[in-house]
Formats: C-alpha cells, sequence, structure tokens
C-alpha cells in the first residue's frame, strides 16, 4: 500500500499525459501478469511479476495497439534492444514508452 | 529390416532451382537471401527473405494446372519431377500400389489463404476462385505428387512446425525399411511468403531485418525462406536391382517431444533425438564428420543446439564440423529440413560441407567447428541432419556415404 503512494507521489510531479502513461502501462502489464494494477510497483522487474518471455512479446504488442507507436524489440537481443526500449524494470518501461510516443506522435 | 538408400534428389529453392545449381551455390557460400518482393512489402518490418527468384510458373505448368497449384504445391513437383529423373524409378504395376508420398509442410496454400481472405475482407468480395480449398490444403502438395507420378501407395502429409520434412523423410525411412513400402518419394515444401505470412512471424519479434547470421555472436534472428526438396526413398536391394545410382544412405531416425515449452527450445529434448539417431543408425559419434544443424539464428536455438550437440559428442564435439545452411537458403519452416539434406549429400558425396556465412564474431556460446563463411573440402562418412521445432518436436536423421 505503501506503494501505491509512492507511485502515486511519483506520478503527480508528471504532466497528466505522463501521468496517463505510466498508468496504462501498469495496466498492460498487470493484466498480462494477471495482478492488480496495485500490485505492480516501479522498480518491479518484469520477472518478479511473472512475465516470461512470450508474456513480454504479448506486453509490447499490447502497448503498441494502445499507444499506437512501433515498438523496436528483437526478443533475440535485449541487451541490444535496451538503448531503444529498456525492459529492465516497469519504470525503464514506462519511461521508453513515453520517449517513443513523444517521437513517434511529435 | 531393409537398408534404405537415396537414389533421387530434386529441390527449387531461393539458391538454385534444381540440385546442381543449389549444391553449387553451397559450396561457394552464396547467399540467396535479399529484399523481398511481394504486395505490401511497405506494411511490414521485416523486407528480407530467402525468394524463389526468376521463376515463371508458366513455364512448368498448363494454365488448368496453375488454377490447381499453389506456390508451394508448385516447388513441391519441380523438386519431385527432378528427383524422379534421376532415381529413374517409374513404378507400374504391383510396386505402383505400395510407393507413396510423405511431404513435410507447415503453411500449406498459405498464398492462396491470403489472397483470398485479401478478396472477401478487404475487397469486399462475395465470391472466391471453386478451387480455394483444393489449392489450399496441406495435403495438395503430396497429391499433386502422387498423381503426376502414379504413385498409388501410402501418401500424407506431416505437419510439425519447423520440423515437418524431417519427420516426413524419418517416416518415409521407417516404412521402406520395415518393407511396408519398396520405395517412397519424400521431402517438403514451404511458400509461407506472402504478406500474411512474414507479418504473422513479425510478430513474435524474432526476425532478423538484416540477415541470417547463425552461430555468430552478433546474430539478430531468422530469415524466411521459401522452395522445396523431394527425394526417392528405396530398399538397396531394389535401387541395385536397378542399377540405380546409389547417392547417400539414410541409416537413422529419432524423434522425441520436449513437453515443455511452446516456444523456448530445450536442451534435453535436442539431445535425446540426436543420441537416438546415432542409436538408430548404429553409429558413434565419433564417426560423423558433419552436421547440418537447424541453426536459425536465434539466439535461443542456437545456443541450446550447440549445447545439446556438445553434450551428447564428448570429446569428438572438437572434431565435427556443423553448419546451418539456413544462412544461405533461409529458413523454409516445413520445408527446411529437405533442402537441409542437400547439404549433407554435399558432404557425403561430394566432400565438400558447404559453410555457415554472414559468420562474423565467436560465441562462446557456440563453441564448436560452425564451418564459418568458407566450405571446406573432407571426408565425411557419415552425416546428422537436425530439425528442432517450435512445439517442443524434434526429429534427427542419420545417413551415411553410400
Amino acid at each position: 500500500m505503501q506503494m501505491d503512494k509512492t507511485l502515486d507521489a511519483d506520478a503527480s510531479m508528471l504532466p497528466s499525459a505522463h501521468r496517463d502513461i505510466g498508468a496504462r502501462v501498469t495496466a498492460i502489464l498487470a493484466e498480462q501478469a494477471m495482478l492488480e494494477p496495485s500490485d505492480v510497483e516501479p522498480q518491479h522487474s518484469l520477472a518478479e511479476i511473472g512475465i516470461d518471455s512470450l508474456g513480454l512479446v504479448e506486453s509490447i504488442f499490447a502497448i503498441e495497439e494502445a499507444f499506437d507507436i512501433q515498438v523496436p524489440f528483437n526478443a533475440n537481443d535485449p541487451a541490444a534492444s535496451a538503448e531503444a526500449f529498456d525492459i529492465s524494470t516497469v519504470a525503464t518501461i514506462t519511461a521508453a514508452v513515453e520517449s517513443l510516443v513523444r517521437q513517434q506522435h511529435a | 529390416m531393409h537398408r534404405v538408400v537415396i537414389t533421387g534428389a530434386g529441390t527449387i529453392n531461393a539458391l538454385g532451382h534444381d540440385v546442381p545449381s543449389t549444391l553449387a551455390a553451397m559450396r561457394e557460400g552464396r547467399c540467396g537471401i535479399g529484399p523481398l518482393s511481394i504486395r505490401d512489402v511497405d506494411r511490414l518490418s521485416v523486407r528480407i527473405g530467402g525468394q524463389v527468384t526468376g521463376f515463371d510458373e508458366a513455364q512448368h505448368f498448363s494454365r488448368q494446372e496453375l488454377s490447381l497449384y499453389d506456390r508451394f504445391t508448385q516447388f513441391a513437383l519441380i523438386a519431385a519431377r527432378e528427383a524422379m529423373a534421376q532415381s529413374g524409378l517409374a513404378p507400374e504395376g504391383e510396386a505402383a500400389l505400395r510407393i507413396g508420398v510423405v511431404l513435410g509442410n507447415s503453411g500449406g496454400g498459405l498464398g492462396t489463404t491470403d489472397d483470398n481472405y485479401r478478396a472477401v475482407y478487404e475487397e469486399g468480395k462475395s465470391r472466391v476462385h471453386p478451387f480455394v480449398v483444393p489449392r489450399l490444403m496441406n495435403n495438395a502438395a503430396a497429391s499433386h505428387i502422387s498423381m503426376a507420378h502414379g504413385l498409388m501407395g501410402p501418401s500424407f502429409t506431416v505437419s510439425t512446425a519447423c520440423a515437418s520434412s524431417n519427420h516426413a523423410m524419418g517416416l518415409a525411412f521407417q516404412m521402406v525399411r520395415s518393407g511396408a513400402a519398396p520405395a517412397m518419394v519424400t521431402g517438403g515444401s514451404e511458400a509461407m511468403l506472402c504478406f500474411g505470412g512474414v507479418k504473422a512471424w513479425e510478430g513474435l519479434r524474432v526476425m532478423s531485418r538484416r540477415g541470417c547470421r547463425p552461430f555468430s555472436r552478433d546474430r539478430d534472428g531468422m530469415v524466411q525462406g521459401e522452395g522445396a526438396a523431394v527425394y526417392v526413398f528405396e530398399t538397396e536391394e531394389s535401387a541395385r536391382a536397378r542399377g540405380a545410382e546409389i547417392l547417400a544412405e539414410v541409416a537413422g531416425f529419432a524423434m522425441t517431444s520436449d513437453a515443455s515449452d511452446i516456444v523456448m527450445p530445450s536442451q534435453q529434448g535436442a539431445e535425446r533425438a540426436i543420441a537416438g539417431a546415432l542409436a538408430d543408425a548404429g553409429l558413434s559419434a565419433g564417426e560423423v564428420g558433419y552436421i547440418n544443424a537447424h541453426g536459425t539464428g536465434t539466439a535461443a536455438n542456437d545456443r541450446t543446439e550447440c549445447a545439446a550437440v556438445a553434450s551428447v559428442f564428448g570429446a569428438a564435439a572438437e572434431r565435427v564440423m556443423i553448419s546451418s545452411t539456413k544462412s544461405m537458403h533461409g529458413h523454409l519452416i516445413g520445408g527446411t529440413g529437405a533442402v537441409e539434406l542437400l547439404a549433407c549429400l554435399s558432404a557425403l558425396r561430394d566432400g565438400v560441407v558447404p559453410p555457415t556465412i554472414g559468420y562474423a564474431e565467436a560465441d562462446p556460446d557456440c563453441p564448436l567447428d560452425v564451418v564459418p563463411n568458407v566450405a571446406r573440402e573432407a571426408r565425411v562418412g557419415a552425416a546428422l541432419s537436425n530439425a528442432f521445432a517450435f512445439g517442443g518436436l524434434n526429429a534427427v536423421l542419420a545417413l551415411r556415404a553410400g
């Protein structure tokens, strides 16, 4: 529950569009992990919330559909893809989506 | 139990429209992968493939035939024609009643499906060509080969994704070895390079946009190909009685299931298939000079396959040559094992081991002799051909020089 507050506090510092992106990304990952969004914390890795390689590919598809963006991600080399789309944690994924939305909807 | 030999081979693929041109390309380490030329390619993010180019279907088939033949059937018929001509097998009477066709393919007439979905969904048409079903069905290619060559024995199609052809040829081998059939026509065909066929693979994010570089540290995925290869398998007695040239002996076969994950490969499943094929052939690992790898160029396959080979071969792993010809012709999915068997014939018969091209940098996870970039001359007495499919289905063939 304390995490919820932290998330809210972080989110409140952001412009509303970005707060919205964070919430939507969290909702997408939570649905994939079969968790409540409130159980998914920014510092969580995908492994920690039970998302495997297939789940990751599905999550990226859902993110592309939700935000109408192209995510440059190749499952063969997540490390090389990390520059454009860092999948280390929920927070890095959110940041990457925010950046792609900015670039691709400019 | 009969000894089983190969007396005919035929192919059409990105490297050539017949066996001699394909073997020459493999010897030269030529790359058949290039920009895709298909409808709506601009809406794809993966725009390369091992496409059959310079192919005019009207030169091979009549208008009436073409109305019934999807591209995968055309490829299969062209390859079968070459294999039957080389073999000289002309089944008639009692024998024709017992010889059949086992082919592997995964997508069937996917181009036909794609075209006609487009017609009804995108273009809003309410009517499709009357032969859509006989064109797209997975067994169309096997059936048309049976008709073209009067083969009235057991014919069917095997569909196990990337292992389809190896499963098909393995079953044909078992049927001839057991005496169930005096000869079988077998191999595989695939023609998935259409908009829907590439788009579906894009979704899985395992495709490379640059090229297929198996075992190389900088590899970044697979590249699709298309085409077919077809063989005549028959008993050694029959081949000798006819005076047919023996291209190689099919010596063993094994298949296993990982029973673990729908896409991630299992080292144990691959190991059991490799060890099983050796045991079935009565070969020791030390006798095997060449392995045609599954070698898709994905991170997961190449690492797992090398670990499996190293584990089964032990000390012999340091001497065996293992290459992935997918680097040249792409991944033919259901047809891939059939085209790759040509690399084994090259090694066993011509003493030329085809290379893994596009190899730039050693990967500590793949510490085997992958015959980088340049073909090698070597005397090879026995060879293996690996196929490890999505779904965790593994099929490995063992061959001996004829």
